[in-house]
This record gives C-alpha cells, structure tokens and sequence, in this order.
C-alpha cells in the first residue's frame, strides 16, 4: 500500500492511502519504522486522509507504531480517521495510547 | 427461513486474497442497499474472519477458505467462513478481547471487531478439521431499499 513520509523540523509524518489490512500491515510497518530509527523525530503522525478502510491488523500497526515512536522519546498522532476507522480504534482502546483526531492535526507535516 | 439468495466462493488462503474476499461479500450484499455503516461493518467482520483462516487456521501452508452468503426475507444476512485448518483448542479463550497466540503485531482483536460490528457470531471448530465462524447482521429497513 501507498505510504508518503514526509519528515518537517522534528515531525514525521506518515501518510497511508488504500486499504490497510494484515497484506498490506506488513511493508507500511517496515517503512515508517526505518524514517523512525533514521531521524528520531520527538512527533510520529500517522495521518490517514486517504485510508479507505482498516481492521484489527491496523490497530496492530498503530500500537507498533506507539512502540517505535516511544521508544525514541517521541509522541504518536493518528489523525483524519474516517467513522468506520475511528469505531475500530475506539474498540481496541487505542485513545488511551495516542492522541486520535477525526478531524485534521494540528501538528501537520505532511502535504 | 429459507434464504432468498445465496452465493458461495473458494478461494486459496493468500493475503493478497483478505481485499477480494471482503469486497465480494460487500457486493453480493449491495443489492439489499444497506447503509454505509452497514457495509462497512460486514467488510470489516469478513476481512477479520478471512485474516483468522490465513495468520492462524492455515499458519504453516496455503489452503482453501469457503465463504457463502445467504440473504433472508427480514433483511438478515448471514456469512460463513470456513477453513479445514488447525481448529481451535479454546474458543472461548480464542474469543477474549487481545487473546492472541500469533505474536508479532496482531492486535488479539479479530472476534472482538467480528462481535462489535454483527449482530450475532458462532464458531464452531474441531482440532485438525478445521473452524467456521457464522457471521449474522440484520440490516435496517430503509424506504426504498431491496429485498
């Protein structure tokens, strides 16, 4: 699936489009992690504007994400989350872990 | 009740397949004219149910998933998804909200989404025979919808 990383002062931005299940969880985990480890950004965005659809293996790779960013001191975004994305992440208690906006982020790095 | 329609597929346990099953079951659905909110949620339960078969009934090789469909007069549809892989030991252990024995990043909450998003779900599984879960969602009656 379609990932765009956009890295702007000290926030990483990922961008996903399509449709995220455990085909497509697997190559977005290993691209946004490797922008992780290289730059070490103080804010990861998972920004999913573009995201038609997600089940459980999305919430699978924010937590994954909220690992990675945490583990270099970094806070974990999930913004643009569509009705039917926002009703999974809400199952799985997700908005305990990451700041989610349904609407925009205010810590846009991305285009 | 007998089902006013049906439709049955097979198709082979590749992840690449987990999109084509789940949009298959959204369009033989279409023709009730369900909510968006209601399509949503089948696709999701069915892509839950069809990524269970792949990452845990057929972990160790590449095998056959039957799906059928069935639509009732009251606007209920309900799906089976089958596989003849490794069973269930637990299923109620299996059904517990971030219960999993996949490890990597799966989240433990495929039978939680699977419940949250249809009105009815029953697993009926055998060690080394296989698993199908029944899926049943009924839909709303809207002015000027099918079926």
């Amino acid at each position: 699936m379609p990932v765009t990383i956009d890295l702007t002062g000290e926030v990483l931005t990922a961008r996903l489009s399509g449709e995220l299940d455990h085909h497509a969880a697997c190559s977005v985990r290993q691209q946004i992690d490797e922008q992780i480890g290289e730059h070490r950004p103080t804010m990861v965005i998972l920004d999913f504007r573009d995201l038609t659809f997600m089940d459980s293996s999305g919430i699978g790779l924010v937590m994954g994400r909220y690992k990675a960013a945490s583990a270099v001191g970094a806070e974990l975004h999930v913004c643009n989350t569509s009705p039917q994305i926002y009703k999974v992440m809400r199952l799985s208690g997700l908005d305990r872990l990451a700041v989610i906006d349904k609407g925009g982020c205010k810590y846009e790095g991305g285009k | 009740m007998k089902a006013v329609n049906e439709f049955k597929m097979t198709l082979m346990s590749c992840s690449s397949n987990e999109s084509f099953a789940r949009v298959a079951v959204a369009a033989f659905i279409a023709q009730l004219d369900p909510t968006v909110e209601e399509i949503s949620d089948i696709k999701t339960a069915v892509s839950e149910a069809v990524t269970n078969c792949i990452v845990h009934a057929y972990s160790e090789r590449i095998d056959k998933i039957y799906i059928s469909v069935a639509i009732f007069s009251d606007r209920t549809v309900r799906i089976k998804i089958r596989d003849t892989g490794c069973g269930i030991p637990d299923i109620s252990k299996a059904m517990e909200p971030l219960f999993t024995t996949a490890g990597g990043e799966r989240a433990g909450l495929g039978f939680a989404v699977m419940q949250s998003f249809t009105d009815k779900v029953q697993v009926r599984s055998h060690i080394g025979k296989g698993t199908t879960v029944t899926l049943t969602k009924r839909l709303s009656f809207r002015a000027g919808a099918n079926g």
